[in-house]
């Protein structure tokens, strides 16, 4: 009894992390966006979701593998994430209006465009990428033969997260080592500082609109072989990357990741155990308990760490 | 002249029944009120107080299931959910603000937007209470014709728009715009800002809350995808907004005009009703971009477009 107790703790811890790789990537590009831009992105999900349309095309036509298509995906998504940047977001920042939050409903008109235009392009049927490993998995068996407990890992899951895990540490290297990525975290940092260290402010809110975007983009790809596709899934990611943005704390990176590992534990055991349904509810609780109670996320712990060292 | 218009227009409006329209003129009719209603609630909180609120749904919800509860649970007629609503809605958006209003601008956004959604997860999920997804059908209606129902939703309506004038010319009202330019300043000067913003939020979710409720009597079938939609009731609360101009009188009832006729003309041309979203979304990010105050707000701007007020400006 206790054997398959632990064994169903495990496996759910299991397919959390694995989650939550590829929720951190979906974070990423949400923090990226709100710590540059101050402004959050409500069409995020909605970019994800076209992502996934052009992998599950890329498939259907081309038999194009869903992880190579990420190849494909992210740069027309870093296209699209600038051109929205350029001629949508910019004139709105320059508008003299009375409700500052003017940018925030742009971006719902956005996704509500992008949603809708899919579903008459593409039907609201449920889709998937049938790949031929969707079904393989690795068992605790083949490794140990007379271990107690069995556990599995699913191929497409474990591949999608590794993708994550190298796509993060590249961004990594990208912000911190890059002259582009050093003007990226500058912008966010401090505004007026950059423009006097002569950092091309404009240019580097363009650019970061499109890495997010193309971040969330490979998000989508990854999803694909393990998740299926239909229209309105947009909104509901949308949530979800807030969350983690929230979690993890404003702007970091490393933030992003913890902030979309501990969410996808979470869900994962909500699932498992209470009911999956519950899930957004579950979603909503920590993300109100942690402006409350944790306003800078996980990141802020980090931090107060180091410092007392 | 200009003090009188609100009367003029309320007058005209209750003689609409006595013409005789027919009832899908009249169905037109009941739903621009009370999406105006809805909208003047909505502008209370995201014109007036500066707090963009993305989860309207929430109480519009919390509105029509208090009716549909009274009547599926305890037997009464829904009627007495508008009045019971009043306590619920301001019971729940107290709750709700003590945690939402310590947020500001994009996190409360965000904040609400999830308590809509919460709220139609929940509603879904309590399927012993609330009827789950099946919804509540209200078996028996009242009036078969909608003359009633006009006037009742009419009169709410006409409630409204006295109440937020009248509020917007005490002092309540002048915190309420403080509060909207510069949060610490009007905290420096001594408002309560906490205390306003939840006086704020309880008063949009009341009246809200009171035309969900009245949304329940007059459909006769709420379910928690309809009631508390985010596309179709927080997003369209915020476009009939903007549409018509945040922080003007007149502008939630231009906006609900043009947006519940505008809904209606996509929906009967063949062809077009799929992709009412793709021009809704297209007409908030023109009108964002262009007239960023709305029709009514920016009717100067407008009026110099079309060539009226050169002489004079």
């Amino acid at each position: 009894m206790y054997v398959i107790r632990l064994e169903v703790f495990l496996q759910t811890l299991i397919s959390g992390l694995l989650l939550g790789g590829l929720y951190g990537l979906i974070g990423l590009g949400m923090t990226l966006i709100m710590g540059v831009m101050k402004i959050i992105n409500l069409a995020h999900g909605e970019l994800m979701m076209v992502a996934m349309y052009i992998a599950y095309w890329l498939f259907v036509l081309f038999h194009i593998d869903p992880y190579l298509s990420v190849f494909i995906a992210a740069p027309l998504l870093f296209i699209l994430g600038v051109a929205i940047q350029k001629y949508l977001v910019n004139p709105v920042l320059k508008v003299e209006s009375i409700l500052p939050e003017n940018q925030v409903i742009l971006t719902v008109g956005i996704g509500m465009v992008l949603a809708n235009l899919a579903t008459i392009f593409f039907t609201s049927d449920y889709r998937s990428t049938p790949v031929s490993y969707a079904t393989n998995a690795f068992y605790l068996s083949d490794f140990w033969k007379d271990s107690p407990i069995e556990l599995s890992l699913s191929v497409p899951w474990a591949v999608s997260f590794v993708f994550a895990v190298v796509i993060t540490i590249i961004l990594w290297f990208f912000l911190s080592k890059t002259d582009t990525g050093k003007s990226i975290r500058a912008t966010a940092q401090d505004l007026d500082a950059a423009i006097l260290m002569g950092v091309n402010v404009k240019r580097m809110r363009v650019v970061t609109f499109g890495l997010g975007s193309a971040l969330v983009g490979t998000a989508g790809c990854l999803l694909i072989p393990i998740y299926y596709l239909y229209p309105s899934l947009g909104g509901q990611f949308t949530l979800i990357a807030f969350v983690i943005t929230i979690l993890g704390g404003l702007g970091s990176t490393v933030g992003a990741i913890l902030g979309g590992l501990i969410l996808g534990v979470f869900e994962s055991m909500t699932s498992t155990y209470l009911s999956m349904g519950w899930a957004p509810v579950g979603r909503f609780v920590i993300f109100v308990a942690c402006l409350m109670f944790l306003p800078g996320g996980v990141a802020s712990l980090l931090r107060k760490k180091r410092v007392g060292k | 002249m200009k003090r009188f218009l609100p009367l003029f227009a309320l007058a005209l409006c209750s003689v609409l029944p006595v013409v005789g329209l027919n009832s899908y003129a009249m169905h037109i009719a009941i739903l621009v009120i009370m999406w105006a209603t809805i909208g003047m609630a909505w502008n209370l909180l995201g014109g007036y107080c500066g707090q963009v609120s993305f989860g309207h749904a929430a109480y519009f919800g919390v509105g029509a299931y208090t009716a549909g509860i009274f009547y599926s649970k305890l037997g009464l007629s829904p009627w007495w959910g508008i009045p019971a609503s009043i306590a619920v809605v301001l019971l729940f958006s107290f709750l709700l603000g003590f945690v939402v209003l310590r947020l500001r601008g994009p996190f409360f956004a965000l904040a609400t937007l999830a308590s809509g959604e919460v709220m139609r997860v929940t509603a879904e999920n309590l399927d012993g209470f609330t009827g789950g997804s099946l919804g509540i059908m209200i078996q028996e209606r009242t009036w078969v014709g909608k003359t009633w129902y006009y006037y009742i939703i009419l009169l709410i309506a006409a409630v409204t728009f006295f109440l937020v004038r009248k509020l917007m010319q005490s002092k309540l009202g002048y915190y309420f715009l403080a509060i909207r330019e510069d949060q610490d300043a009007a905290e420096s000067l001594g408002i309560n800002t906490t205390l306003y913003k939840t006086i704020a939020l309880c008063l949009s979710g009341i009246l809200t809350g009171i035309a969900g409720a009245f949304y329940t009597n007059y459909m006769g079938y709420i379910d928690p995808n309809v009631v508390f939609a985010l596309h179709d009731i927080s997003i369209i609360a915020i476009m009939i907004v903007m549409v018509g101009g945040a922080a003007t009188y007149w502008g939630p009832f231009v906006g609900a005009l043009i947006m519940v006729l505008l809904a209606e003309i996509i929906r009967s041309v063949p062809g077009l009703g799929a992709a009412h979203q793709t021009l809704f979304g297209i007409l908030l990010i023109v009108i964002i971009i262009f007239l960023p105050n709305g029709i009514v707000g920016d009717s100067k701007k407008l009026k110099r477009l079309f060539g009226f007020q050169r002489a004079s400006s």
